[in-house]
């Protein structure tokens, strides 16, 4: 097991290598010029300086490989120094942004907690609510449960984030005034009522997406919790007398969690990029939001840098899955 | 005379094949009949069929039959509420909503469409070649492992954004943005199908008629054609209406992000986004587009279910 672990790991980097440059060779065919915006005043030898400083000007698999530097070596030792108040990165250049002139890092990590609160609290949420209704739903098949769970996760399929937010907007923010339509993430929580004004904010973003993640996840199970409730253990399991809720919850549900695990790690990922709707509806100023006025903005480290960290989520959420289903499934062997 | 005489003697040649025992009581069934059989016993998916067939007359026929042009400005009848001129209102410009459905929905059709078959045809190819062929299967898989792992949103609005005005200039801004978004769609969206294709190929070539095929020194174009491909074509069908269901959601979500068509041109996306301007005063605007949108994913994914259920053997007859 070890022995694959490290082989995955070794294997993963080259592909995180190749994403890399491809996502570097598309940028690099951009129109857009960061210099556009300096006035038609400034001398033509100091905008050359400014693009150098910008580092710019180089050929390009040299900028390839100092970008890799920066962001695999220099953007660490910022973190080390940032923790340890060492002066490993002092007087190296870190990826900067185009927009804001400042590390493209540091606005990442302020972005960072918005995104995680919203999302992963609505992926947590989406997951606890989903494994019942997929357990239910395949104990009693064919039941009304059962069909009304599986149309409404056909409708979480179906339904946008686009549309589902605006949906709840017009419902719970327009007509019922119950929650704010837009998330402040200015707001600060120091004592219950304005623990209670997050809580409201948080409502409308989280229920959207975790809707979307109970219709995934209650699917997965109940197929899962269908396929081995009929399965012969099942039946020796109620032969020697165990108690309905032993058969149940122990011999059909730890079997039934293990493909459900490792779905729910590989749809880490997928909120994330999921997420850049719904933040962009609830005016949540999150990563993807971050993404989102990158683009528009040209901001082409920015864009290269997010783009790389979602794929690098997607990567390592890959092998955590693998991992997990070698951990969980004994029959599972890769050696 | 001569009829009569071809008759006797048909008659005479036919009389003793109806005594054979051996004859079938039940006359041949085709496979495609079966299907439909079984097909027509899911509730959800005849609903979902009679829908999507609804929502393709309407985005199709609709216009011919509508008299107002989706881009008719009348200003003077500017955010009116529903009535018999006008069954949706009319949004900020006075341009007739019920119009704008129709022509948005063509166009988020088409997409959804064009997308899915590019896809589609990406997706068989490689899954097909990877199977087939030994020495390319570790090399295509490795390739499509690779597209999975990128952020696919992130990288489509990207490649909208960078490819965008270029494409604009060579084909004019509808045609340019048509063939972005297709292409854009097309080539991020050919995994899954790759995967399932290649699995069923893999265990195709180990059946008896494959090697009596090849054994008669059957090329590997035609085995392929001839052998391999109707022998696909159930997931093929099945991952077509997924396929456009996934399509016509991207292609919402990117108009939805300002990244799509032109304002001249209405999406079902793009028609949403306008109206989210005007959430407060008029939500149905905001409310036509997204329905018509989830309810089209809806039946299509419905669709794709009863359809899998159908072509499955397995389940068929039960």
């Amino acid at each position: 097991m070890l022995n694959f672990t490290i082989r995955r790991m070794v294997i993963s980097i080259p592909t995180l290598l190749f994403i890399s440059l491809v996502i570097f060779l598309l940028l690099e065919l951009a129109p857009g010029d960061p210099m556009a915006q300096v006035p038609l005043t400034v001398p033509a030898e100091v905008k050359e300086k400014m693009r150098e400083a910008l580092g710019l000007g180089q050929p390009i698999h040299i900028r390839y490989v100092k970008w890799l530097n920066q962001f695999f070596v220099i953007e660490p030792l910022n973190l080390i120094d940032y923790y340890a108040g060492t002066g490993f990165a002092e007087g190296k250049l870190r990826v900067i942004s185009w927009q804001t002139r400042s590390p493209v890092m540091d606005i990442v990590v302020q972005r960072m907690p918005q995104t995680l609160w919203v999302v992963g609290m609505a992926y947590i949420i989406g997951v606890l609510i989903a494994l019942p209704i997929g357990i239910i739903s395949a104990y009693r098949q064919y039941s009304i449960f059962d069909q009304a769970g599986t149309f409404i996760s056909m409708v979480g399929f179906s339904v946008p984030p686009f549309f589902s937010g605006v949906l709840v907007i017009v419902i719970f923010a327009v007509n019922l005034g119950w929650f704010p339509s837009i998330y402040n993430t200015l707001h600060v929580v120091n004592d219950w009522p304005s623990f209670v004004v997050q809580l409201k904010q948080m409502v409308m973003p989280v229920m959207v997406l975790a809707l979307q993640t109970t219709a995934q996840v209650s699917r997965y199970m109940r197929a899962s919790m269908l396929d081995n409730l009929g399965q012969d253990f099942t039946r020796t399991a109620r032969a020697k007398g165990l108690r309905e809720s032993q058969v149940v919850m122990v011999h059909v549900l730890r079997n039934s969690m293990i493909p459900v695990v490792t779905v729910i790690a590989l749809g880490v990922p997928a909120v994330f990029g999921g997420a850049i709707i719904t933040e962009q509806v609830f005016k949540v100023n999150g990563i993807g939001q971050l993404l989102i006025t990158a683009i528009q903005a040209n901001d082409l480290p920015m864009v290269l840098t997010l783009t790389f960290i979602f794929a690098i989520l997607i990567v390592v959420f890959n092998l955590i899955a693998d991992i997990l289903y070698g951990l969980l499934d004994p029959r599972i062997r890769y050696d | 005379m001569t009829e009569t005489a071809q008759d006797t003697v048909k008659e005479a040649a036919t009389t003793p094949l109806t005594m054979d025992a051996l004859e079938p009581t039940l006359p041949a069934r085709s496979q495609w009949r079966d299907v439909w059989d079984q097909f027509k016993h899911h509730r959800g998916a005849m609903f979902g069929a009679g829908f999507f067939v609804f929502i393709l007359l309407f985005v199709t026929v609709g216009p011919l039959l509508w008299h107002i042009d989706a881009t008719y400005i009348d200003i003077r009848a500017r955010n009116q509420g529903p009535s018999w001129g006008h069954p949706f209102g009319t949004d900020q410009l006075g341009r007739d909503i019920f119009a704008r459905m129709m022509a948005g929905g063509q166009i988020s059709m088409a997409v959804g469409m064009t997308a899915m078959l590019l896809s589609l045809f990406l997706g068989t190819a490689i899954g097909v070649m990877a199977g087939y062929f030994k020495w390319l299967d570790g090399l295509l898989m490795r390739f499509t492992d690779l597209f999975l792992a990128l952020p696919l949103l992130p990288l489509l609005l990207v490649i909208i954004l960078l490819f965008r005005e270029r494409l604009n200039a060579m084909f004019g801004p509808e045609g340019g943005i048509f063939i972005l978004m297709v292409f854009a769609i097309g080539i991020t969206s050919w995994m899954n199908t790759a995967r399932i294709v290649r699995g069923d190929v893999l265990a195709l070539k180990e059946r008896e008629f494959i090697l009596a095929a090849r054994s008669i020194g059957t090329k590997p174009r035609r085995m392929i054609t001839r052998h391999v491909l109707p022998n696909v074509m159930s997931p093929i069908m099945v991952s077509a209406t997924l396929g456009i269901a996934t399509a016509i959601i991207t292609e919402s979500a990117l108009s939805f992000l300002g990244l799509g068509f032109p304002p001249d041109f209405p999406t079902w996306g793009r028609l949403l986004n306008d109206g989210t301007d005007y959430l407060q005063q008029y939500p149905e605007r905001v409310i036509w587009p997204g329905l018509a949108i989830s309810l089209t994913v809806l039946s299509i994914n419905y669709l794709g279910d009863g359809l899998r259920d159908a072509l499955d053997p397995r389940i068929r007859g039960r």
